[in-house]
């Protein structure tokens, strides 16, 4: 009987051994392990013998059942994982294809500039103020201290609607605007994006074209503000080591007036063909309400005092992106739109 | 404008290189745009604001700079030799328009020799953008860009012993100079020698009384006229000329004697001659003395400087400005040439200029603030581009089209998309009348887009479109449009998703739904832009949102578009006056949901709309969702006939179903399609 153990045990491994899959496995489970396999076969046997002989054998068959059990089911594990490589070996792929390829849409490179911008005058507190794009001469010209014949009106030739209606050429009619509509609250604190519109096309004017407009208007507000504010702004949309600064200039509803220039985001000032070789880059105008204008927006101008800038859009994104033609703008190829 | 600085050297010293000069000028607010070297001088390039015309004339310039670098200026001093005739028997000057010509001088100068001017007054008229003529007239020009005051000579033989200055008379005839005959009109000035014109006053002389060869005798002009009208009288006659410039920016009414006289000094220097002594001037009302206060703590409170009074009056006094104190005020007194200084912000920006903009500390505004931020509206917009751009490429076309695209969208004449706000002065036809859709644009950049082999396009745009109003300013609105043709992008998986009718309804499904409006309707269209067969009404509730669709083939035809496009149009403020929060409506079933598929053969006029609603109408208890998976026709279903299969998902919130839940759901389903549509089951 020991003999027939030790022959299922050397028969047992060898197959095992030579087994290539769970199924066969499975099968020579059965055949050894299972209620009418050979070990059980030998444990029924164990009746006919004396108790002695009956202990002794008993055990030994025990632990061989014990140990076949334990051989089994390594072996099991061996196969399911040399199994699964093969299987993840057969499921590779060409990582190197490209993936899926989804809709690549995008908002247009003024929009992310005016987004940007906007939210960064978003968090210095101010508001987003909207007018019409067509506009009387009033808020457009006369409200803003530009009465006809004004040398100021030649800087923006106008598309006239009638005699008395435009395409705004400017976004600061809504400076107006919207101090009517405040007034006398304080403070006021608003950017005015939009479209405008000039009697210009060529290849640095476009006759539409974008502006951001800002205004300020509280107690005690003062020119060092101007320039705290606009460097702020020039540092975040242009980086904190960009250098600014302000020269005099004219605007008819600002006074003092001042251009800002910021050190040449091409050549860090060093002098180029984007600088015109100055170094400098005019950004935007701005200045201190005129005293005019407040009291056309219905504030005295002795008790509060204001700043309002105003920029091109496009011309910010042209510094930003890189772009060397305002035309590509308005183009809308879709090689120049899908790049942002 | 090209100023010389060795010219310049002529009025003021100063030690600076020119690119230190040009630097300082810059940041004083006299821009120079760059700087030409000609042999041993420097020309710059002058940009001037509006404001300071006075700086057209070098001795004006010459201020500034000795205001910069605290000197003061040379003025050319003045020695003229007279005859002793008098000039009152040459000329009688008589001003009619006193309003327009508050001033009008006339000098005489005899027996001159015509010829040409010295090589130096040549190559200064020349650097500065001056055609020289003969000495006379280039002596006119010279002392223009001296003194910034425009002189006119005339012929005195040719003109007679008159000079009247009055509005021409509406219709009146005039040849200038230019040889160009010119129509007149009442609101423009001239000079005439007692009848006829002479000149357009301040603008140019006329042909028949200019300086010739042969002239002897000249009568000089130095005059100041009224700039807005000499402005509006030169974009009349689309005439400027360096003389009108100068007017329309302001003059200074005082300086009009110094330059004559200097004009009559040169001519005696250069082409002989004798002046007649005395100058016919008539200045009816002298130029009040222009005060302005300045309140020292007024330039702190606007600057937020702390500059002290007595550095406020040494920067007027820089300027020459004459200052005096009052109570702790200092009263300036304007000087004529400086006619931009009205108000006392003006000083305070001549401080501050003078002081440096770079000196002003900047600041940030402290005090109370309100929260800024976006308003709904502004919030809701932004939120639409959110929506679209992962999909389609934003455009930005020019809000104004020509009008011929309505003819290409077949629009018919009464349509009232082609009620338009006309530009009376557009640049060109393409650009003549405002939008009054979006379509013509996303169109126009379709077809450039696949002109230039530019395939497979998603295009919106958001913006305003344009209708007259009945009063006052035009109504502007904010729509959102969209182009599509094409497929997806090549790629190497089978996915290639057709940019179609189906797929652009798929986008605005999608952006409806966002925004709580997936109630939406599509209704069959009508209308002249897109296919009949392919286009769909947005209602919600009854009212029109837009129209989505396959743009019309003819339409399509008409823009050069060779494939289909699909299109859609939407009222971005009616999405918004009806846009809704998403609330969570369905609860999450802790029961397991059963899917169950049902193919049915229906006659090709039902639409999956109407089926749709049958299945949802027949079973609203237990039907969770309903969607079409397939559509197919052709073999095996009749000719007129369809089939179209749904996938339905059934679930309960208060038990696990059994099979004999779903079928009776089922049956009842196919029940309600057979009696509203005779629908078979496949």
């Amino acid at each position: 009987m020991l003999n027939k153990l030790k022959e299922i045990a050397d028969n047992s491994e060898k197959w095992l051994s030579q087994a290539s899959n769970i199924d066969e496995i499975n099968e020579l489970r059965v055949k050894v392990l299972g209620r009418k396999g050979e070990i059980t076969q030998v444990l029924r046997g164990l009746k006919d013998l004396d108790a002695g002989e009956r202990a002794s054998v008993g055990k030994i068959a025990n632990q061989l059942k014990e140990r076949l059990e334990n051989m089994f089911s390594s072996r099991t594990e061996e196969i399911k994982s040399q199994e699964l490589e093969l299987r993840l070996a057969r499921e590779s792929v060409d990582i190197s294809l490209p993936g899926l390829p989804l809709q690549r849409g995008g908002k247009h490179p003024l929009t992310l500039i005016n987004e940007e911008i906007r939210d960064i005058f978003l968090t210095m507190g101010f508001s987003v103020a909207e007018g019409p794009e067509i506009e009387s001469d009033y808020y457009n010209f006369e409200a803003l201290n530009i009465p006809r014949d004004h040398p100021a009106r030649e800087m923006q030739d106008s598309f006239y609607i009638s005699e008395d209606i435009l395409l705004r050429t400017h976004t600061s009619p809504v400076q107006v605007r919207t101090m009517e509509k405040l007034a006398p609250q304080l403070p006021v604190k608003i950017i005015v994006p939009g479209r405008v519109y000039r009697r210009d096309d060529d290849a640095t004017h476009s006759p539409m074209f974008n502006q951001v407009e800002g205004l300020v208007i509280d107690k005690r507000i003062t020119f060092g503000h101007l320039k705290g504010t606009l460097m702020h702004f020039a540092h975040k949309i242009f980086g904190e080591d960009v250098k600014v600064r302000y020269r005099p200039s004219f605007f008819p509803f600002t006074e003092p007036s001042a251009e800002m220039d910021i050190s040449c985001v091409n050549c860090k000032g060093s002098g180029c063909r984007v600088c015109s070789h100055t170094g400098w880059l005019e950004i935007l105008g701005a200045g201190m309400v005129d005293p005019r204008v407040l009291q056309f927006g219905g504030y005295d101008g002795e008790q509060v005092t204001g700043f309002a800038f105003g920029m091109g859009v496009e011309r910010i994104a042209m510094l930003k992106y890189g772009i060397n033609d305002l035309r590509l703008f308005f183009d809308n190829d879709k090689r120049f739109l899908r790049q942002f | 404008m090209g100023v010389s600085i060795n010219w310049l050297k002529q009025y003021v010293d100063f030690n600076w290189r020119a690119e230190e000069l040009a630097n300082r000028l810059t940041m004083a607010g006299i821009a120079i745009e760059g700087i030409d070297q000609e042999d041993d001088d420097f020309i710059l390039d002058l940009d001037l604001t509006p404001n300071r015309g006075d700086c057209l004339g070098m001795i004006n310039l010459a201020r500034e700079v000795a205001a910069l670098n605290g000197s003061s200026i040379r003025m050319p001093e003045i020695a003229i030799k007279e005859n002793h005739e008098n000039i009152n028997q040459y000329i009688k000057v008589g001003i009619d328009a006193s309003d327009l010509c508050q001033r009008y001088a006339a000098r005489l100068v005899k027996n001159v020799k015509i010829q040409e001017s010295p090589a130096w007054l040549q190559k200064t008229l020349i650097h500065s953008g001056i055609r020289p003529i003969n000495n006379v007239v280039d002596v006119t020009n010279y002392v223009m860009l001296e003194c910034n005051q425009p002189l006119h000579a005339f012929d005195y033989n040719l003109l007679g012993n008159t000079i009247l200055v009055r509005r021409a008379r509406a219709g009146e005839r005039f040849t200038t100079l230019d040889e160009v005959e010119r129509k007149l009109d009442n609101d423009m000035l001239v000079i005439t020698d007692g009848s006829k014109p002479v000149a357009l006053a301040g603008i140019m002389g006329g042909l028949d009384s200019e300086i010739h060869d042969a002239t002897v005798n000249v009568l000089l002009e130095s005059a100041w006229f009224l700039g807005p009208n000499i402005r509006r009288t030169s974009r009349k006659v689309g005439l400027r000329s360096e003389s009108s410039i100068r007017f329309e920016k302001g003059t200074d009414i005082n300086g009009v004697i110094y330059a004559v006289n200097r004009a009559a000094m040169l001519i005696q220097e250069l082409a002989g001659g004798e002046v007649v002594k005395g100058i016919e001037d008539v200045y009816p009302e002298p130029r009040k003395e222009l005060q302005v206060t300045l309140r020292p703590e007024r330039v702190n409170y606007l600057l937020g400087t702390e500059l002290t009074p007595s550095q406020m009056r040494s920067y007027l006094e820089q300027l020459q400005f004459p200052v005096k104190e009052q109570k702790g005020n200092f009263i300036v007194n304007i000087p004529s040439y400086r006619p931009d200084i009205e108000i006392e912000v003006d000083l305070i920006e001549e401080v501050a200029r003078l002081h440096g903009y770079d000196k002003i500390e900047p600041g940030l505004p402290g005090g109370e603030t309100i929260p800024g931020g976006l308003t709904p509206f502004q919030k809701f917009r932004d939120e639409i581009k959110n929506i679209m751009s992962p999909y389609l490429n934003e455009v930005i076309n020019y809000s104004f089209i020509s009008e011929e695209n309505f003819q290409r969208l077949l629009l018919p004449q009464d349509s009232n998309l082609r009620n338009v706000v006309r530009i009376a002065n557009p640049l060109s036809e393409e650009q003549a009348v405002m939008r009054t859709l979006l379509l013509p644009g996303l169109l126009e950049n379709a077809s450039t887009n696949l002109a230039r082999k530019n395939e497979n396009l998603e295009f919106y745009e958001m913006g305003a479109v344009f209708y007259p109003a009945e009063s006052g300013l035009p109504l502007e609105r904010i729509r959102i449009g969209a182009v599509v043709c094409g497929h997806s992008d090549v790629n190497w998986t089978r996915h290639r998703v057709e940019m179609d009718f189906f797929y652009l309804k798929g986008i605005v499904e999608n952006l409806l739904w966002k925004l709580g409006l997936e109630d939406c309707e599509f209704v069959v269209a009508k209308d002249f832009s897109y296919h009949p067969g392919r286009s769909a009404v947005l209602k919600y509730y009854g009212d029109e949102l837009g129209i989505i669709g396959e743009v019309h083939p003819l339409v399509l035809h008409n823009y050069d578009i060779k494939q289909r496009c699909c299109a859609f149009e939407l009222d971005v403020e009616k999405l918004f006056a009806h846009k809704r929060t998403r609330l969570m409506v369905d609860k999450i079933a802790r029961y397991p949901a059963v899917e169950r598929d049902i193919a049915v053969v229906l006659a090709d006029e039902v639409t999956a709309a109407a089926a749709l609603k049958a299945i949802r109408d027949a079973e609203r208890e237990l039907l969770k969702d309903v969607v079409v998976f397939d559509l197919y026709s052709g073999e095996q279903v009749a000719v007129g006939y369809k089939s179209m299969a749904f996938r339905m998902t059934f679930q309960s919130m208060e038990r696990t179903l059994t099979d004999n839940d779903i079928n009776s759901s089922v049956n009842r389903i196919v029940d309600r399609l057979q009696k509203d549509f005779k629908a078979e089951l496949r």
